[in-house]
């Protein structure tokens, strides 16, 4: 009896329950918050494409580990990308005739000479093989760059960094992984600022 | 992937332009679409249009909360043409519920509003998958099937091609289910399952998972294990007295 009783509130009780959810508008509440919370689930779950590739291979795109070069620089030396690892980079591909170019490289100076105490460094490729090293020279002089001025005399990193159009910016972690690309230009100083706060907040 | 198209000395971004003419078409077939439902297409147009500019502002003020000191020292950044400066997520959200407050406001009939857009948005998404094919966006995860193709580094399944070819049987799935009337709001949802169903498919060969936290984690299966009892819920099942326009007398 006891049992026939708890099972006949339970069914009432499972009645009552379908006849609260019948309302139209509680089915539309009730539904409408599971699509929600599932959205928001799946919006707090999912994983950037960094934790999936793991920034094993390298390629230019945001995730992956930036590709390493060695290049000679401007004025005499060398530089190697994997020797700069543990300092945010950001690598700037650029020519002397390139207006956008012209127009973005003193917002790099500037946020450079405001960063590079707190271990920013600039890494500004020319793309020497269509441009010429006295233009490069020029180019530096003219707007005071203080960064080293790698330069690409066979093209060999335009094309491993896929370039198609100038200016090409990389921002790099301290991991070497790409966290931004930016194709084309100008770049004002403020978005320069803005993806290198994200790269220096990284420990 | 060919990011950049170059016409002698104007560089033109692919992926935007596939985006751009996504729009293009999408509204185009809302003119069409739209008098079938007994909506004014201009009515639904002027309120996509209203929504992807509250949608690029939202983005680009969100983006600029976020480095608020930087911002405050140069505010003409605001109106860089930047795109990297922006909150994408953000900016659909803020997008969306502009669109739903001026779609009551103008009092548009919802389902019906929702049916007239229907296959402007299923042209859209194919347009989107387009946008990641010329990108390399939405990369596929490494794999060795004869049909993979080399990308960053790996060669992997070309799910931007998966993405259009599904996008555009989605399209052809409105279009044959816009002559059948059933009932108010049937065709956008006949689209939302497609489109969803098209992502479940997509997510064991996309690079990128859900996180392996929770229930509901890896792989796609469980996840289309959480969502299909809401979803099926929503569109097949007692969500039936929601569909019609007005609340049944009681």
């Amino acid at each position: 009896m006891k049992s026939a009783a708890g099972g006949s509130r339970q069914f009432s009780d499972g009645r009552a329950t379908l006849a609260w959810i019948s309302d139209p508008r509680r089915w539309f509440a009730v539904t409408s918050l599971v699509v929600l919370l599932g959205l928001v689930w799946t919006l707090r779950s999912s994983v950037a494409a960094s934790a999936t590739t793991g920034g094993l291979t390298p390629s230019p795109r945001v995730g992956f580990a930036a590709p390493d070069f060695t290049l000679e620089l401007l004025g005499g030396g060398q530089v190697s990308l994997s020797e700069l690892r543990g300092k945010p980079v950001i690598v700037n591909l650029w020519a002397s005739w390139c207006p956008p170019c012209r127009a973005e490289m003193p917002a790099l100076q500037q946020v450079y000479e405001a960063n590079h105490s707190r271990g920013l460094e600039i890494l500004a490729v020319n793309t020497t093989y269509q441009d010429t090293e006295a233009g490069a020279a020029q180019f530096v002089r003219e707007f005071g760059l203080t960064f080293p001025i790698p330069l690409d005399r066979s093209g060999v990193v335009s094309r491993t960094y896929l370039l198609r159009a100038l200016p090409t910016t990389f921002f790099i972690d301290r991991d070497g992984i790409i966290r931004k690309v930016v194709l084309g230009g100008p770049m004002s100083e403020t978005t320069i600022q803005t993806a290198v706060e994200d790269l220096l907040r990284e420990d | 992937m060919f990011p950049i198209l170059q016409l002698g000395p104007l560089a033109l971004r692919l992926p935007g332009l596939f985006l751009l003419m996504g729009v293009w078409v999408g509204t185009a077939l809302i003119d069409w679409e739209a008098p079938r439902r007994k909506v004014s297409g201009a009515a639904l147009n002027n309120l996509v249009f209203y929504g992807l500019i509250a949608g690029i502002v939202g983005a680009r003020l969100v983006y600029a909360l976020r480095y608020l000191s930087i911002y405050a020292d140069d505010p003409l950044s605001l109106f860089s043409l930047n795109p990297s400066t922006l909150a994408p997520t953000e900016g659909i959200l803020i997008g969306l519920i502009v669109v739903l407050v001026l779609g009551q406001r103008r009092h548009l009939p919802f389902w019906a509003a929702l049916d007239a857009l229907a296959p402007g948005l299923a042209a859209f998404s194919a347009f989107l998958g387009l946008a990641h094919l010329s990108s390399g966006d939405a990369f596929g995860a490494p794999t060795s099937v004869p049909w993979a193709i080399e990308l960053w580094g790996a060669t992997r399944h070309p799910t931007q091609a998966y993405e259009i070819v599904l996008a555009g049987l989605a399209f052809l799935g409105v279009w044959r289910l816009g002559r059948v009337f059933a009932f108010p709001g049937f065709l956008f949802l006949a689209w939302l399952a497609m489109a969803a169903g098209s992502r479940l498919f997509l997510k064991p060969f996309a690079a990128t998972v859900s996180s392996s936290s929770g229930s509901c984690a890896r792989p796609s299966w469980r996840v289309w294990r959480c969502w299909r009892l809401p979803w099926l819920a929503f569109i097949f099942g007692r969500g039936g007295p929601w569909w019609r326009e007005k609340p049944p007398v009681r």
